[in-house]
């Protein structure tokens, strides 16, 4: 017992899931609904939703240093040895729920093309899998994470029925961009986004506190702690503040027989299981297969590819920006609520997938200018009035396509709390995708130009950075020799061992990730109850 | 444009003192409440006299309790507030023989400029500029702004912080 809680394991139970992010949390469950027992091990603590104003204050105000959520410290150390710094900690989360605490709960699916790059452009690889394998999972995903979102976007692939909850009309500031828009013979659509536009069983309608990232104080973003509650009442077992340290295996290297994991009072613990499945994220995931080494996988577990950790991918950020002679209502939500996906998919090999993103929230609110400003009073604000009000600006991503060379690793010079060696993100960005970052912002400008903007700031090649989409390092194939999970999310090297989460992508698209790893984690949690 | 009941029951969402439990490490920690003292209270609107728009009214009503009641969710602010305003008092001492709360407007924001509190980095834990920057005018900034009649001054009727629903990113200035 550490604190009244009680951490030591159960016996061996059906399934153990190493993370309580969305992946983790969709796969408990599943398999708890289905009547399976289950262990869930998180890293991090389980936050208070009451606490959630207080962690929005320390977003929006300056001078208190405590990061949103707890990130940081000897537990979250890492190293970043790459072209490219990494701020590795600036997004994600450790702790039940994972990072959908923090993220913007935009969820698109991937494209048909995103499947078959290489038989389609010859670049990158094809998923082993086809967006028709994937489509029911990501009609399910979308039910499960409550989708606001219409069928308008003329881009979109295929799907069957309407999104469970009604899209989130256009902003004023979307009606601005789309007149320019139309000019220049761009369509624009609505965006599909895990936030309640409409009361539901799980959470309230949205009530636009205007922080969605970091934090989502009502509760109407969803987050995975909705996925945690349905497992643990159906008799899941979650235990917090447990991160697990190593897996170990049989005599014969065959099954992993039990997660050892530490409780905070240093205790390590054993929980065994017939099926273990890590959803840890794209860097821890494949740091604790590389920590897992033993005498019969001196690489690392399911390490026989020497895959575990390679083809580190990411989206970046593409943005311009800059002011209008006219209001343009930023900031009274923290979500966008307009995109396109004009120039997404992709005509050749030169460039990768670019969506567009027609900001909401561009410019500086009135409490971010007064409480840095130098003036008071009437003078203040009249500096906030020249600050807020017309800003306006169009952000995007952009795909890179893996590369081997970027990669997580261990770094054996530093060790987090545990003693154990930190993991290195090494990741640089190539020509094609500088080449497609500078094409987003081509048609950026170009649109903020056609409106009258007086263009200001542009995020290119030189300054932009990572959507802390962290994918690719455990991938997805059919043969073993040249990736590290099987279609079914079962690593090729163990046969009780799954790894489910965007470290399973073969190529990572230009979409935000979340509603493809749900689909994953439900595909996943199918074939786990097949083998049990 | 007059501050009113609502825009207190923002204010006081916005900071996390309505809830009833603190985060565990955070600053905003609903611990055991503290008591403001009435010379606290006094200097607080008499800072936000300074500090606030010279058009807005109802403002002592305003920060006096949005003061008591968001320190009466949180004693550490309350010690950080006291504090603060101890450190605020001692140099208004060098020049004046009254506190800071009864100095005339106009050298109430002097003293802010002389003090260097208007280019401080706010600093729960700095120098004294720096924590009268922290505790004393930010607070009061971030609580007028994240306000609808705060906000609403430059045009955003539903600032960050502010659960004002999801009607207003949709409308037109002029609506």
């Amino acid at each position: 017992m550490n604190g009244g809680v009680d951490r030591t394991p159960s016996g061996r139970v059906d399934a153990c899931v190493v993370g309580a992010g969305p992946a983790g949390a969709l796969v408990a469950a599943e398999l708890a609904s289905a009547g399976y027992d289950v262990v869930v091990l998180d890293a991090g603590p389980r936050f208070d939703p009451a606490d959630r104003e207080a962690r929005m204050e320390r977003h929006l105000r300056p001078g208190d240093r405590e990061p949103v959520w707890d990130m940081g410290g000897e537990r979250d150390a890492y190293s970043a040895t790459g072209a490219r710094e990494y701020p590795l900690n600036a997004a994600r989360v450790k702790g039940v729920g994972g990072s959908t605490l923090h993220w913007q709960g935009m969820v698109m699916r991937l494209h048909e093309q995103d499947f078959r790059l290489d038989s389609e452009l010859g670049v990158a690889t094809d998923w082993p899998l086809s967006y028709d394998d994937l489509r029911p999972y990501y009609a399910a995903a979308e039910e499960e994470l409550s989708v606001a979102g219409a069928s308008d976007n003329p881009f979109a692939p295929p799907r069957e029925t309407p999104h469970p909850l009604p899209a989130f009309p256009p902003s004023y500031s979307d009606s601005l961009f789309a007149e320019a828009c139309e000019e220049l013979g761009i369509a624009t659509h609505s965006v599909p986004n895990a936030r309640n536009s409409e009361p539901t069983d799980e959470g309230g309608a949205c009530v636009g506190y205007g922080t969605c990232k970091p934090v989502c104080p009502s509760g109407a973003k969803y987050d995975a702690t909705r996925h945690v509650a349905r497992a643990e009442a159906d008799g899941a077992r979650v235990v917090d503040r447990a991160p697990v340290q190593r897996l170990v295996h049989d005599d014969a290297g065959d099954r992993v027989t039990a997660a050892v994991y530490a409780t905070p009072d240093g205790t390590e613990h054993r929980q065994e299981a017939r099926e273990f499945v890590v959803a840890a994220g794209g860097v821890e995931t494949p740091r604790l297969l590389l920590l897992s080494k033993s005498e019969r996988y001196p690489d690392g577990l399911a390490n026989s590819s020497g895959l575990v950790g390679r083809y580190f991918t990411d989206h970046l950020f593409a943005g311009v920006g800059g002011t209008l002679d006219e209001p343009t209502r930023q900031k009274h939500v923290g979500f966008n609520t307009t995109e396109s996906h004009q120039f997404y998919d992709r005509s050749d090999g030169a460039r990768g997938a670019i969506k567009l993103e027609f900001l909401n929230y561009a410019g500086p609110a009135p409490a971010d200018v007064a409480t840095g400003a130098e003036t008071f009073g009437d003078d203040l604000l009249a500096e906030i009035r020249g600050a807020y009000g017309n800003r306006i600006a169009v952000g995007g991503l952009v795909e890179q396509y893996p590369r081997a060379e970027n990669r997580v690793r261990l770094d054996p010079s530093r060790t987090d709390a545990h003693g154990n060696p930190v993991p290195d993100v090494v990741w640089s960005l190539d020509r094609r995708t500088r080449a497609t970052i500078e094409r987003a912002n081509e048609i950026q400008r170009s649109i903020l130009e056609e409106m009258g903007t007086d263009v200001d700031w542009t995020v290119g090649p030189e300054n932009t950075g990572p959507a802390f989409h962290h994918m690719g390092t455990t991938r997805m194939g059919t043969d073993p020799d040249e990736s590290v999970v099987a279609p079914t999310l079962r690593t090729h090297d163990l046969a009780n061992l799954s790894v489910v989460g965007s470290s399973a992508f073969v190529t990572g698209g230009a979409m935000n990730p979340t509603l493809t790893i749900a689909a994953l984690a439900l595909k996943a949690s199918d074939h786990v109850a097949e083998r049990l | 444009m007059e501050l009113d009941r609502r825009d207190l029951l923002t204010a006081l969402a916005a900071t996390g003192a309505g809830s009833t439990a603190g985060c565990s490490s955070t600053r905003r920690q609903a611990t055991d409440g503290g008591d403001v003292s009435d010379h606290d209270a006094d200097t607080l609107v008499a800072l936000a006299e300074v500090l606030y728009p010279s058009s807005v009214s109802n403002v002592g009503e305003f920060v006096r309790e949005y003061s008591l009641e968001r320190v009466a969710a949180d004693a550490e602010y309350a010690a950080g507030v006291a504090e603060a305003v101890g450190s605020l008092d001692e140099y208004v001492s060098e020049w004046h023989d009254v506190p800071y709360a009864e100095l005339p407007t106009v050298e109430r924001g002097e003293i802010l400029r002389h003090m260097t509190v208007d280019t401080a980095d706010p600093d729960p834990d700095g120098v004294a500029r720096e924590r009268i920057r922290y505790y004393l005018v930010n607070e009061l900034l971030y609580a007028f702004y994240t306000t609808p009649t705060g906000a609403g001054l430059v045009g955003l009727e539903n600032p960050p912080g502010h659960p004002g629903g999801t009607r207003s990113y949709r409308r037109g200035p002029d609506s």
